[in-house]
């Protein structure tokens, strides 16, 4: 992993909203095919911090480098890395008005340029590659939850990026699909893809995590392999989450 | 329709009660009173080629004004708040007044009878659209736009494919009243002498001097016309909410 280059790069990121102070001073590398999965507090700012890397959030201060493009207002900036980086959300943010097979070809035939065909089967592709091919045509509230965002994850692997984020990506759903959401996101790494995480599902984190990284308050408190940081955290704030978190 | 089933037998006990009704002028069964019926029936092409017509023009005028009013730019914003404020202060009978009588002292451009009162039609509802489209496009989540914006949608079809789709649902009622509104406000397009159900009623009521019968015709008339739309943009709305289903 170590002679990979880096895909993304932050340095002295600062963002603030208001008087609340959500990213301060954060450097984090993440190289091609590193896996990174970040927790802490809410309002810790991890969500800030992966919205900041495709630009959902305009960073302040410092310097954010994706995939060898800095990013600026400019809109030219935004186009690249929003093609190199995909995005699954708490929410899923699907769109309830389009078929599950709608919502993974927009992309594909509006952006992309792909013709109806080319984009519907690359649609079935990853559809089958998160097991849910026979779920094509129907509306996403005909689907559960781990459904939902399985589709979604579908749906970002469909414009082909390069990195992929996901916010919180089970924290929206019932404890018994969980599993299956983690599962797509474990054989998507097991893949090589570039993935930054936040989730505090500790078990995933263990399994797939190249690098942990725990914030607190804007700042990045803790980083380094899941391996050292569980058993042996440098910080008292970190100990006490997982603390925390383990015996909830 | 039902509502007029119920309506129709109650006029005519109405009528029954009092002498001051003379229905022959608009009795179908004697030639005179088919005749007068006829005549007042024709005007309904008019008032709907016209307020069709006002509303087409007025959603997408409306939608073109909502849209700057979503911006994060304060200069679009203004243009919206400004559009709206005035047109909507204009009343429409004044707006009809000026359209058709000052506006070709002032541009030179002459619109015939229809187009100034569709223009007028169309202008007055366009601010009422333009607010009804920002709002229901404003109640869209904001986690639509990110994630248009995660598969790299341009704003263009963003607007398109994700959120108008989906706003348009949800203020169709508001549309549907709008469309009520505008045949409603079409009767005063009569004024400069179009010739849709208002003028044709007011015509006969010069010739017959029966303006109790007449006008209670050219209600039911509006009455219909408004159930037709009603019923239409109910099943248009029980369509979409099934495809969603």
């Amino acid at each position: 992993m170590t002679d990979q280059p880096n895909l993304i790069q932050m340095r002295g990121v600062s963002k603030h909203f208001g008087d609340f102070q959500a990213l301060e001073d954060v450097t984090l590398d993440v190289k091609l095919g590193e896996r990174v999965v970040i927790c802490g507090p809410s309002g810790s700012g991890k969500s800030t911090l992966i919205r900041c890397i495709n630009r959902l959030e305009a960073h302040e201060l410092g310097e954010i480098v994706v995939d060898g493009v800095t990013l600026t207002q400019s809109q030219g900036s935004l186009d690249k890395i929003r093609g190199t980086v995909g995005m699954v959300f708490q929410q899923f943010n699907l769109f309830p008005h389009l078929t599950v097979l709608e919502n993974l070809t927009l992309g594909p035939r509006r952006v992309l340029g792909l013709s109806e065909d080319e984009a519907k089967a690359r649609a079935m592709l990853y559809l089958e590659r998160v097991q849910i091919p026979d779920q094509a045509d129907k509306l996403p509230r005909q689907l559960s939850g781990g459904q939902q965002q399985r589709v979604a994850i579908a749906r970002s692997l469909c414009m082909e990026p390069r990195i992929m984020l996901f916010d919180e990506p089970t924290s929206a759903l019932d404890p018994e699909m969980i599993a299956e959401v983690l599962d797509v996101m474990t054989e998507l790494a097991t893949s090589g893809m570039t993935m930054i995480v936040v989730t505090h599902e500790m078990g995933f984190a263990r399994r797939v995590a190249d690098k942990m990284v725990f914030m607190d308050k804007g700042e990045i408190v803790e980083i380094g392999t899941p391996e050292d940081v569980f058993t042996a955290p440098k910080s008292d704030r970190f100990a006490a989450f997982i603390k925390q978190i383990l015996n909830h | 329709m039902k509502r007029v089933i119920v309506l129709l037998p109650l006029l005519l006990i109405l009528s029954g009660c009092s002498g001051n009704w003379g229905w022959y002028v608009v009795d179908p069964t004697t030639t005179n009173g088919a005749n007068n019926l006829r005549f007042m029936a024709t005007g309904a092409y008019n008032t709907i080629l016209m307020s069709l017509t006002a509303i087409i023009i007025s959603v997408i005028v409306g939608l073109l004004v909502a849209l700057p009013g979503l911006s994060e730019k304060k200069a679009w914003r203004a243009f919206n708040r400004t559009y709206v404020e005035i047109v909507r202060a204009v009343p429409i009978l004044v707006l009809i007044l000026w359209v058709y009588y000052g506006l070709p002292q002032l541009s030179g451009i002459t619109l015939n009878v229809f187009w100034a009162g569709v223009f007028a039609l169309a202008l007055s509802d366009s601010a009422f659209q333009a607010e009804i489209f920002r709002a229901g496009i404003q109640s869209i989540s904001k986690g639509q736009y990110e994630a248009a914006q995660s598969i790299s949608l341009n704003y263009r079809d963003t607007m398109r494919y994700v959120i108008l789709p989906q706003a348009i649902r949800r203020i169709l009622p508001a549309l549907g009243n709008q469309l009520v509104y505008m045949l409603k406000m079409s009767s005063l397009v009569s004024v400069i002498g179009m010739q849709e159900l208002t003028r044709k009623a007011n015509e006969l009521v010069v010739s017959e001097y029966r303006p109790l019968e007449i006008y209670t015709i050219l209600v039911l008339e509006y009455l219909v016309l408004i159930l037709i739309v009603s019923a239409g943009v109910r099943w248009l709305e029980r369509r979409m909410n099934s495809s969603e289903a």
